[in-house]
């Protein structure tokens, strides 16, 4: 019996998934260049689509191309790949940033104090430490509207929970060993949980029903009170305003 | 408007049509059937196109009636299916008429039915499918399953009701015996020798842990020597995934959109609807074939299918006498 390759030792590297997908990955790291090369490759294809190119998938660090075997076939599919990564640009200059209110702390703040003491640092300290770092959007997974956000400060760094909760809300802001996010629908979680944000990430009556997509870049903006109330109010009269800016 | 009101539901019934697509990337699966074959024949037994919603119920059906004369037809495997107690076909179009009550039984050879009704079933499209997206809540009714007291809109059916003639599968889909195919995973290299040797040469059981999501398969444990985590990447319906407890999970139409387990092997998607429609408890074998083989297959069974359903139209009988196996 042939046993696959264990130790691919050149990238790119072509495989299949099933004879309806085929996958390219550029690393087995995750790194920002990888991951800024694989969203330029998705947003080449979307730009000039290869024939029977259903959708792809990009990730840290590859992407999955679903196709139609009877529109063309995997092998050569890869070949166009290739061809096409080639000839792929990183342009970084049309990054967006999505700035995202937080109410730090209070009921949806579970993890803030703990992390607090873990850290040894005030509540005020983290918060800060976390408000000033540039988040990148390295992919969208696990849930609708789910973004994977790398930039999260080193000294931020905290393994998830043993036991993952039942329950966390749209909307927490949570923290996961290296990475953020923003709870996009409500659902189980390990993650660590800090505050919450008015913010919805997806919202299916919303003509942009999700917000993010890989490669945009998001920082947080502490809030009070009175501004997560009003906010909440204008988010359930959809008339919240999303806040961008050039990243 | 036309209706269908549900008076008993199974444990997991729920609208689908073929599935939602393009929204991948932003964390939702397609959804969509367990059996898409199923899904279309009865789409086309009742007159309806191939996009229309129908309900897909898991093992046990449910009572229904209706407000105004429908066509209905049932597939997926055998069942008793019946109208004020008179048995009726699967796989075939029947009239139900206000107040007449039709019953739908437990599969007993399938795991997963399809009910479809002529007009189809016209709940409100989420990101562009009527797919139920249970997991997250999202299409089909309240992106929820269905249970007793619901009431699904219909469209308006294309043909005559009462006057179409009936349709009825003679050239049913052949369902291929033996092993299961199955294609290198991404992660095929995570998995040695003897991995891969267990893999391909000891049966599994398709365990009673599955949903629209996924499938456990019991069995000899997996050891991924190069190890159970790897930096997540995408996922498709068929992907093989192997956790840290060696038991193999087979991701189904409601999957993660992306893991971080590594994946061993796809399931051939000409395979997919004979793994999802095997019944809890019994034995499956795995067999490798190339990327190349598979899409072969599928390319076969998409022109097998087109043709059995093009013989399922009004006229299409005379062409296909003595086609009945």
């Amino acid at each position: 019996m042939t046993v696959p390759d264990p130790m691919p030792s050149a990238y790119p590297r072509l495989a299949a998934n099933g004879d309806r997908a085929v996958v390219i990955e550029l690393s087995d790291q995750i790194s920002e260049d990888t991951n800024r090369r694989v969203v330029a490759l998705a947003e080449n294809l979307d730009r000039q689509p290869i024939a029977g190119v259903i959708e792809t998938v990009p990730t840290y660090r590859s992407l999955l191309v679903s196709y139609d075997p009877l529109i063309v076939r995997g092998r050569d599919l890869q070949v166009l790949l290739l061809e096409r990564l080639s000839t792929v640009r990183v342009e970084e200059a049309r990054a967006r940033r999505l700035v995202v209110p937080v109410l730090y702390g209070g009921d949806a703040g579970l993890d803030l104090n703990e992390m607090a003491e873990m850290k040894r640092m005030g509540t005020a300290d983290l918060i800060a430490l976390h408000g000033a770092a540039d988040y990148r959007v390295y992919m969208i997974g696990f849930a609708p509207g789910f973004a994977y956000l790398g930039g999260l400060p080193e000294a931020l760094h905290t393994p998830r929970l043993a036991v993952p909760r039942q329950r966390i809300e749209a909307g927490a802001i949570g923290i996961g060993g290296k990475q953020a996010s923003i709870n996009s629908v409500a659902g189980p979680s390990g993650w660590r949980f800090i505050g919450r944000t008015p913010i919805r990430m997806f919202d299916p009556t919303r003509s942009d029903a999700f917000l993010l997509k890989a490669g945009d870049h998001v920082r947080f903006r502490a809030i009070e009170e009175d501004e997560a109330a009003a906010l909440d109010a204008a988010v359930a009269a959809g008339t919240a305003p999303i806040d961008w800016e050039d990243a | 408007m036309r209706s269908v009101v549900v008076l008993q539901a199974g444990p997991l019934m729920s609208v689908q049509d073929l599935g939602r697509t393009g929204y991948v990337r932003m964390g939702v699966s397609a959804s969509g059937p367990m059996d898409e074959a199923a899904l279309r024949i009865a789409n086309r037994l009742v007159g309806n196109a191939q996009s229309d919603a129908l309900i897909e119920f898991a093992v046990t059906g449910g009572r229904f009636e209706v407000g105004e004369p429908v066509c209905f037809a049932v597939t997926g495997g055998a069942v008793s299916i019946t109208v004020d107690g008179e048995r009726v076909d699967g796989w075939a179009s029947h009239v139900l008429l206000p107040g007449q009550v039709l019953h739908i039984g437990a599969l007993t050879n399938a795991v997963w039915g399809y009910l479809a009704f002529s007009g189809g079933v016209l709940t409100e499209p989420v990101l562009g499918s009527r797919s139920t997206h249970l997991r997250s809540g999202l299409g089909g009714l309240e992106g929820r399953r269905l249970v007793p007291g619901d009431a699904l809109p219909l469209g308006d059916p294309a043909d005559e009701v009462l006057d179409a003639p009936q349709r009825v599968l003679r050239m049913p889909v052949p369902r291929p015996a033996g092993p299961i195919r199955v294609i290198d995973g991404p992660q095929a290299g995570h998995f040695d020798q003897a991995a891969w040797q267990s893999f391909l040469r000891e049966p599994f059981v398709v365990s009673g842990s599955r949903d629209r999501m996924a499938q456990i398969l019991e069995g000899p444990l997996l050891r991924a020597a190069g190890g159970h985590d790897i930096v997540s990447d995408g996922t498709v319906m068929g992907s093989i995934q192997v956790p840290a407890s060696g038991r193999p999970i087979v991701l189904m139409a409601e999957r993660q959109t992306t893991g971080g387990y590594p994946k061993i092997a796809t399931i051939a998607s000409v395979d997919l609807p004979r793994l999802a429609q095997a019944m809890t408890g019994s034995l499956i074998r795995f067999k490798r074939v190339t990327q190349a083989q598979a899409e072969d297959l599928w390319i076969a069974r998409a022109r097998t299918l087109e043709t059995v359903l093009a013989s399922l139209d009004p006229g299409a009988d005379a062409a296909n006498e003595g086609g009945r196996s």
